[in-house]
C-alpha cells in the first residue's frame, strides 16, 4: 500500500487526539505528503484566515515512500497557511523524524485550534497524547529534544520542535527536527508557536509493511540506488562538498546575489565555499567540516557536520557551541555570507548554529539582515534604531549579534524577525526587499539565470528555488542544457520542473535525487509500493494537479497575478559584472507565455477547461 | 575461509540502510526497531558507529544459555538463536559484554545477528562500504595498509 492509511487529528483547543482513516480517494489523486496535505488544507481551512489564528491548521505529512528502503525515503512536509507570506506554505525536511512518524503507523498529523497553554504531542505507535510543555517553553530546539528524551527515558525518540523564534513569532521561524534538519521556509514555525505547540515527539516501532509488491519494490529501489551511485553529482559532488559544491560555480556564472542583490558576484565566495570548508584553518589547523552525514535511508549523504574554531570570537567562552553540529548548506552560506558581504566562514557557521538551535530560516534571516544593512548604509537606519550595532555590509560581528537578538526576540532583532518585506516597508523602502509574495528569494540571481526569475515570481509559497530548480538545466545541463541568459523556452521549462517537483515532494523522497533521477526512476518505485498504476504520465499529471490546487488556495486567499512579480532591482538594475553584465530579468517576456502553457487566463487564473481536465 | 563483518565508522553516514535491510531480511518489514545491527550517533563528535554481534569465539551468550538455544553455524561461525528452543530467560542478554543480544517482548525470544547465513544484508545494503564482509583473519588489513602507506611516505627518498 505504501500508505499507513491512518491520520492523527489533534485538536489543541480541546486537548483531544483522534485517529481517522486516510482519504484514499484523495491519495489516488494527490499521492501523499505535499500534495495530499495541501488537499486536506484546501478542504478544511478558509484561505482568508489569519495564519497565526487558531482557525489555521498545521499538517505534518509523510509520503508513501517515507520510512521505506528507497534511497532518501525519509522526508516529511509541514503544510499550513504561511506566516511570512499568507500563501499556502509547504516546507520539507529530512533527518529521521518523518520515517519515525510513519513507523509509528501514521501518514499525517493535523493540528487544529490553539492549546490554552504550551504543550507537546507525544506519540508512541498507536498511543498519542498532549503533554504539558510549560517547562520547555523558552528553551531551544536542542534543549527540547534532550529534555523530552530524558522525560520518556528513550534516547531513540525523534523530535521536531520550535525554538524561541517560533515562540516569539519570528515570521520566518521554522520547525527543526533531529537537531539540525528543518522544515525551513515560509514561517511554519511561527504557526506552530501560535498554537502553543512546542514539539512533536515520536517513537515508532511498527515499521513499514504492506508494500504492494515487495520483490518488485526491492528491485526498483536497488536499480534506482545504482543510478545515484553512478551519477557524478550524487556520488561525488554532493557527498564531498554538499550543496556548497555550488558556491564557486554560481559565483562564476554571475548569479550570486551579493550585498542585498546590488551585485551578482562576491569576491569572498572562495572563502565561504565548500572547498574552503575542507581547508585546515590557519588558527587551529583543523578544517571547518568534520564530515558528511545522511538523512534516513539516503545513499547520497550531502549533509554537512561542522565544528567552529573554539577560539573564534563568536564562541569564545561558549563551550555549548564547541561540538560538531549541522554546518553550512549552500543557501545558508550565501544568505549569511555573500548577501551580507561577510566572508568569515566561522561566523557564518555560528549564525547557522543559532538558526538551528532556535529555529529560524537562515535564508530569510540572512536576506533580511542584508536589507537592513543596505538601509543602514543609506542612512535610513542608524545606530539609534539598531541599539548601537553598526550594520555595515561585511560585518561578521553584526551578523552574529543579530542572529542572537532575532532568535531571542530582543532589541533590533524584533524588527529583523518581521522579515525583509515588512522591515523595508516600515522604513519606507519596499523596493529594497528582495522578496516575492513576502518571502526572501534564495541564492540564485535571476539576472544571471533567467528561469529562476520566472520560478520565483510564480512560486506558490513565495520566492523559492525548490519549486522549479531550473539551475539544473540552465547551469548544470540536467537533463539538457539551456542558455541561462535567455528567456526563450523558460516558460515550458519552469512548468515542467514545477509539476515534476510537486510530484517529487509528494512521494517521501528527496528532491536532490533529481540530479540523477527523472520521474522514470521514481515511477517504478511508487508503482511497486502503492496500489493503483503509477506511470510517469500519472506522476506528472499529479504534480500539475497539486500546482493548480495550491494556486487556487492562493487566489482564494486574495493573491492575484500582480503578486507574480519580482523586486524592481531585478527588473530594472542591470547586473554589474560577470557573464550577465548589463542584463536584467526578462520576466515580462516569460510570464504571459507561462500563463498560456499553464492553461490559465491572462489574469493568471486557471481556465474552466484546465480545472476540469485536472479534476479540481 | 571464515568471514566476518568489518565495520569502519569513519565511512558511516548514518543513513540506516543497514538497519532497514536487516529487519527486512529477518522479519520481512522495514523497521530499524527490529534490526540486529544498530547505528549509534554521537552528535557532538559528528560520528556514526554501526554496531552488532562480533561472533566471539567463546561466545558468552552461548555458554550462559541454560537450554542450549544458541548454537554455532559451522559454515559461517555465527552464533545463532534457535527460536524453538529459546525460553526468553534473557540470561544471554546479561552475559553478552557488548549488548548485542536483545529480547523481543512480542515474541518472547531473543534476537541477534546470525550473519544472514553467510550473506549479510547489512553489508550488501551499505552505500559507503562502512560495513563489509571480509576474511575474518584479516579484518585489520586495510588499516595496516593505511599505516604502511604513511610509513612509506615518511621514508627519506634515496
Amino acid at each position: 500500500m505504501g500508505w499507513q492509511r491512518k491520520i492523527l487529528r489533534v485538536n489543541l483547543t480541546e486537548g483531544t487526539c483522534t485517529a481517522e482513516p486516510l482519504n484514499m480517494a484523495w491519495a489516488a489523486q494527490y499521492l501523499g505528503q505535499r500534495g495530499l496535505a495541501s488537499k486536506y488544507l484546501f478542504e478544511e481551512v478558509d484561505p482568508k484566515v489569519d495564519p497565526l489564528s487558531p482557525e489555521n491548521k498545521l499538517i505534518f505529512a509523510t509520503g508513501p515512500l517515507t520510512g521505506t528502503i528507497a534511497s532518501t525515503g525519509g522526508r516529511y512536509s509541514v503544510i499550513t497557511k504561511g506566516a511570512l507570506t499568507g500563501a499556502i506554505a509547504c516546507s520539507n525536511s529530512g533527518g529521521y523524524f518523518g520515517a519515525e512518524l510513519k513507523m509509528a503507523g501514521w501518514d499525517m498529523i493535523i493540528f487544529e485550534g490553539r492549546a490554552p497553554k504550551p504543550v507537546y504531542l507525544y506519540i508512541e505507535n498507536d498511543h498519542a497524547e498532549l503533554v504539558d510543555a510549560g517547562d520547555l517553553w523558552g528553551g531551544s530546539v536542542w534543549h527540547t529534544q534532550e529534555a523530552i528524551q530524558k522525560r520518556h527515558q528513550d534516547p531513540q525518540i525523534r523530535v521536531a520542535a520550535i525554538g524561541r523564534a517560533g515562540e516569539n513569532q519570528v515570521l520566518f521561524a521554522c520547525v527543526v527536527n533531529d537537531l539540525h534538519r528543518a522544515a525551513g521556509r515560509s514561517g511554519v514555525g511561527a504557526v506552530m508557536g501560535s498554537k502553543n505547540l512546542k514539539a512533536v515527539a515520536v517513537r515508532g516501532t511498527l515499521g513499514v509493511a504492506g508494500i504492494k509488491d515487495p520483490q518488485r519494490f526491492l528491485e526498483a529501489t536497488a536499480a534506482a540506488k545504482k543510478v545515484l551511485a553512478e551519477h557524478p553529482v550524487t556520488s561525488q559532488g554532493l557527498p564531498k562538498y554538499g550543496t556548497q559544491v555550488l558556491m564557486n560555480v554560481i559565483n562564476e556564472v554571475g548569479a550570486l546575489p551579493t550585498r542585498n542583490a546590488r551585485e551578482v558576484q562576491f569576491e569572498g565566495a572562495p572563502k565561504i565555499s565548500g572547498e574552503a570548508m575542507h581547508e585546515p584553518r590557519p588558527t587551529d589547523g583543523k578544517p571547518n567540516l568534520v564530515r558528511n552525514a545522511a538523512c534516513f535511508a539516503c545513499t547520497i549523504a550531502c549533509g554537512r557536520i561542522s565544528r567552529i574554531d573554539p577560539n573564534h570570537f563568536t564562541v569564545k567562552n561558549k563551550p555549548e557551541y564547541w561540538g560538531a553540529s549541522g554546518g553550512l548548506e549552500y543557501e545558508n552560506a550565501w544568505s549569511l555570507g555573500a548577501d551580507t558581504g561577510v566572508d568569515d566562514l566561522e561566523a557564518l557557521t555560528y549564525a547557522n548554529f543559532i538558526c538551528n538551535e532556535h529555529g529560524m530560516d537562515p535564508i530569510s534571516f540572512g536576506a533580511t539582515v542584508a536589507a537592513a544593512m543596505e538601509l543602514y548604509e543609506m542612512g535610513v537606519l542608524t545606530t539609534e534604531h539598531t541599539g548601537g550595532l553598526e550594520l555595515r555590509f561585511g560585518s561578521a560581528e553584526a551578523l552574529a549579534r543579530l542572529a542572537e537578538l532575532t532568535a531571542h526576540g530582543e532589541g533590533f532583532g524584533r524588527e529583523i524577525g518581521l522579515g525583509s518585506r515588512r522591515l523595508c516597508e516600515k522604513y519606507g523602502h519596499p523596493e529594497l526587499s528582495m522578496t516575492v509574495k513576502g518571502q526572501e528569494f534564495p541564492a540564485y540571481d535571476p539576472r544571471g539565470i533567467q528561469g529562476m526569475g520566472l520560478t520565483y515570481a510564480t512560486s506558490n509559497r513565495g520566492a523559492c528555488h525548490l519549486r522549479s530548480y531550473t539551475v539544473a538545466s540552465e547551469v548544470l545541463g540536467i537533463p539538457h542544457k539551456t542558455d541561462p541568459l535567455s528567456p526563450d523556452g523558460k516558460a515550458e521549462l519552469v512548468k515542467a520542473f514545477q509539476d515534476a517537483t510537486a510530484a517529487w515532494d509528494s512521494t517521501g523522497l528527496c528532491l536532490f535525487t533529481s540530479f540523477a533521477w527523472t520521474l522514470a526512476d521514481i515511477a517504478p518505485q511508487i508503482d511497486a509500493a502503492c496500489e493503483g498504476e503509477w506511470t510517469v504520465e500519472r506522476l506528472a499529471e499529479t504534480g500539475e494537479r497539486i500546482w493548480n490546487l495550491e494556486r487556487e488556495f492562493n487566489l482564494r486567499a486574495g493573491l492575484t497575478a500582480k503578486d507574480d512579480t519580482l523586486p524592481r532591482r531585478l527588473l530594472e538594475e542591470p547586473a554589474r559584472s560577470g557573464p550577465a553584465k548589463g542584463k536584467v530579468n526578462e520576466l515580462g517576456k516569460m510570464l504571459p507565455e507561462y500563463y498560456r502553457v499553464r492553461g490559465w487566463g491572462e489574469d493568471g487564473v486557471p481556465t474552466t477547461e484546465t480545472r476540469q481536465r485536472l479534476g479540481l | 575461509m571464515l568471514r566476518s563483518l568489518h565495520i569502519d565508522p569513519g565511512k558511516c553516514t548514518g543513513c540506516l540502510q543497514c538497519e532497514l535491510a536487516c529487519s527486512l531480511r529477518n522479519d520481512g518489514v522495514m523497521n530499524p526497531a527490529r534490526s540486529r545491527i544498530k547505528v549509534f550517533a554521537f552528535h557532538d563528535e559528528g560520528r556514526f558507529v554501526p554496531y552488532t554481534c562480533t561472533q566471539c569465539a567463546e561466545a558468552w551468550c552461548m555458554q550462559a544459555c541454560p537450554v542450549e538455544a544458541i548454537r554455532v553455524n559451522t559454515a559461517t561461525g555465527a552464533k545463532e538463536v534457535v527460536a524453538s528452543l529459546c525460553v526468553g530467560c534473557k540470561v544471554c542478554t546479561i552475559a553478552c559484554p557488548f549488548g548485542t543480544v536483545n529480547y523481543r517482548a512480542d515474541t518472547g525470544k531473543v534476537i541477534k545477528c546470525d550473519l544472514c547465513g553467510g550473506d549479510p544484508a547489512c553489508a550488501a545494503a551499505c552505500p559507503t562500504a562502512a560495513i563489509t564482509y571480509i576474511d575474518a583473519e584479516w579484518t585489520g588489513l586495510e588499516r595496516m595498509r593505511q599505516w604502511a602507506a604513511r610509513a612509506s611516505a615518511a621514508q627519506p627518498q634515496a
